[in-house]
């Protein structure tokens, strides 16, 4: 099958163009000679199926960035039979540089100009015909959002694939080392075809950005922006994940359980119990991550993202992060799992590590959920709302104190440069492809991981078949009584230490679990618990739930997304020695000081 | 005029780049986004808390760290 290579700088809408040639046939796959997954689609161009693949976006070939060096890796190793170039016609006097590298290596090209629409407002005038000329390669004018030009563009890569690539020059490195002579290039092909207004007119972006960047205003609305997105992805996404879970239910009632009644009631409890709920637990997140994509495609698409890395920069630099970092944390604050995901805006793979180890201590709405059973049980309501604030605190200190301690550990190498965008109207299409991509990426990469680890605490907790689940005398049990002396100093008892078990699958069973483990529920439970803890036990509990690993799924994504099973275990320990630190000198603290 | 680093210009202000002292990799993106010897920069603004420069080349906004501007040599016009 032949194979067209989508090149272009970030921020030329090459993904747009991507999404148009491919729609949601696009899959992530694996190359040789490079380490991270590349976006790649099959498609019927003219009477072939041929391979699109979309390259990460840079700004030059012979740069220093992980992405230059994977692109310049892909080329040398799986010979493109095309390459689509992809160039936003706004800067096309800065953006010719990559094209005239691209040119060095003799592929077989096609330049597509996009944004041509955008340009034209800007008073930038091109003639792609003199263009094309000087340059000896076919151009066209584009516009990937709205579709124009998209089908002369399709044509002429399907002529342009009849040819066969001349090959690639062996020694890369030595052929890009021509900076002069590419400025001189440049100079002469723009001289005639491409005409710039010396001075850019007052248009809406820096009317929006006198607002949205003011010294003073800048900020509050940046807040209001993240509040705004958060109350509209848990106003949407609860109720679509309560209905999940009731479909889920509802399918395990009435047509599960009766199905497989005639089986021993072991088996039953392992098909049912593990390997059923570990897929039920995959796909609550599905509508979570579905909405927060959508969200996310309008922050990113509009530019809006760039503007809060501006506004945040300051102070996230101090903690080797950046604005970005900050936008995903905030989000972190709903769901741990798609902000993790998130943090693919980052191109460089050091910030997305370091940021990727601070997000599972935001307090996420499971943990929130133990947060507000435990608070009304066992604390007055009048200081309710105390201990839930101070918890919130106590989740960005711990997050702050991850990031200065480890922030050494992840030097970021990778330049600060960011462009800012001019605003954009995101497009339906774009948003939702991009939700659709993100669902596909998770569900096909972590379930079998969570379906694994519910299926490996459902056997710990009702393993031997002899023992009443969840009690002492499970593998669970066994192991709580072995971790015993280790969290009797942090006040937790033999009891909870099980309930912390099967929190690290999800914080949302952790009172389930309780229930199970009491055989109580509802009021009893309450009850119980306040006769059985008092309250610096419960906060002692409650901290170490804030800190140690969220669930299964965000340690899933941590994997799948970091490809590093290193990475994963050093977040995972890091956060279980954080819990046990904090819980230890709280409970121990309160308690030297008499309560 | 005498040469001032970027990080020294108030908002509005335009200047001739003159030198850029960065690193290597700074310098290689720099070059490709368009910050070349001779070419005319403008200030746009300043984040708050000595946070990033929001500067213009021809049609690009791009945010610069104050460190990385004051390694950036201009001629004020």
């Amino acid at each position: 099958m032949k194979r067209i290579a989508l090149l272009g700088m970030p921020n030329t809408g090459k993904s747009t163009l991507f999404n148009r040639m491919t729609g949601a046939s696009a899959r992530v796959g694996n190359w040789p000679g490079i380490t991270v997954e590349l976006l790649t689609g099959k498609i019927l161009l003219g009477s072939d199926m041929v391979e699109v693949i979309d390259l990460p976006g840079i700004y030059d070939l012979h740069g220093f960035s992980e992405d230059e060096q994977v692109v310049r890796h892909f080329l040398h190793e799986n010979v493109p039979d095309l390459a689509l170039v992809v160039l936003n016609a706004t800067q096309i006097e800065r953006q010719l540089s990559l094209l005239l590298q691209l040119r060095q290596l003799n592929l077989n090209m096609v330049v597509l100009l996009n944004m041509a629409d955008e340009a034209r407002k800007f008073g930038i005038t091109i003639d792609a015909g003199k263009m094309s000329e000087a340059l000896g390669i076919p151009i066209f004018l584009l516009s990937a959002k709205y579709g124009s030009g998209y089908p002369e563009a399709l044509q002429a890569a399907t002529k342009a694939l009849r040819y066969t690539t001349p090959g690639m020059a062996e020694q890369l490195r030595d052929q890009l080392e021509q900076d002069e002579y590419i400025e001189s290039e440049m100079a002469r092909v723009l001289q005639h075809s491409v005409q710039v207004p010396a001075r850019m007119s007052d248009n809406l972006t820096t009317q929006l950005d006198r607002l949205m960047l003011h010294p003073w205003l800048g900020l509050p609305i940046f807040f209001g922006i993240m509040f705004l997105l958060f109350q509209a992805i848990f106003f949407f996404g609860q109720p679509l994940q309560t209905g999940v879970g009731m479909l889920f239910t509802w399918l395990h009632d009435a047509a599960l359980v009766p199905l497989l009644s005639s089986l021993p009631d072991a088996l039953q409890g392992l098909l049912l119990d593990g390997i059923y709920n570990g897929v039920a637990t995959v796909a609550t997140f599905v509508p979570i991550i579905v909405l927060f994509f959508l969200f996310m495609a309008i922050v990113e698409d509009t530019g809006y993202l760039s503007r809060a890395a501006f506004l945040m920069d300051a102070l996230m630099a101090k903690m080797g992060l950046d604005g970005r970092s900050f936008v995903m944390l905030l989000m972190g604050f709903g769901c741990n799992v798609p902000a993790l995901m998130g943090t693919r805006v980052m191109r460089s793979r050091t910030l997305r590590l370091l940021t990727m180890l601070v997000i599972p201590f935001s307090l996420c709405s499971a943990r929130l959920q133990v947060f507000v059973f435990i608070t009304a049980a066992l604390f007055a309501p009048k200081s309710a709302a105390l201990v839930l604030f101070s918890l919130y605190l106590l989740s960005f200190a711990s997050a702050i104190l991850t990031a200065l301690l480890f922030k050494r550990f992840f030097p970021s190498n990778e330049p600060f440069v960011l462009e800012l965008p001019p605003y954009r109207f995101p497009t339906l299409r774009q948003m939702v492809l991009r939700g659709w991509h993100e669902v596909h990426h998770f569900v096909h990469r972590a379930t079998k991981f969570i379906v694994a680890g519910v299926v490996l605490v459902w056997l710990l907790t009702h393993m031997p078949p002899s023992a009443a689940p969840a009690s002492a005398d499970t593998w669970a049990g066994i192991v709580g009584g072995w971790l015993h002396p280790l969290f009797a100093p942090t006040g937790i008892t033999p009891e909870l230490t099980i309930a912390l078990i099967f929190g690290f699958v999800a914080k949302e069973i952790v009172i389930g679990s309780l229930a199970v483990i009491y055989g109580l529920s509802g009021h009893a439970l309450t009850n119980e618990l306040a006769g059985q803890l008092d309250w610096v036990q419960a906060y002692s509990f409650m901290l170490f739930t804030l800190i140690y690993t969220p669930c299964l799924s965000a340690i899933a994504t941590l994997r799948s997304e970091s490809k590093n099973t290193g990475f994963t275990l050093v977040s995972i320990l890091w956060s279980l020695s954080l819990a046990w630190l904090v819980s230890i000198t709280f409970y121990q603290g309160a308690r030297a000081l008499g309560y | 005029m005498p040469a001032v680093a970027l990080s020294s210009l108030t908002p509005g202000e335009g200047a001739t780049i003159v030198a850029i002292h960065t690193d290597e990799p700074l310098h290689q993106r720099l070059l490709a986004m368009g910050f070349r010897t001779g070419k005319h920069i403008e200030v746009i603004r300043k984040a708050r808390f000595s946070g990033p420069l929001q500067v213009r080349i021809g049609t690009t906004d791009i945010l610069v760290r104050k460190n990385e501007a004051e390694q950036i040599k201009v001629r004020k016009v």
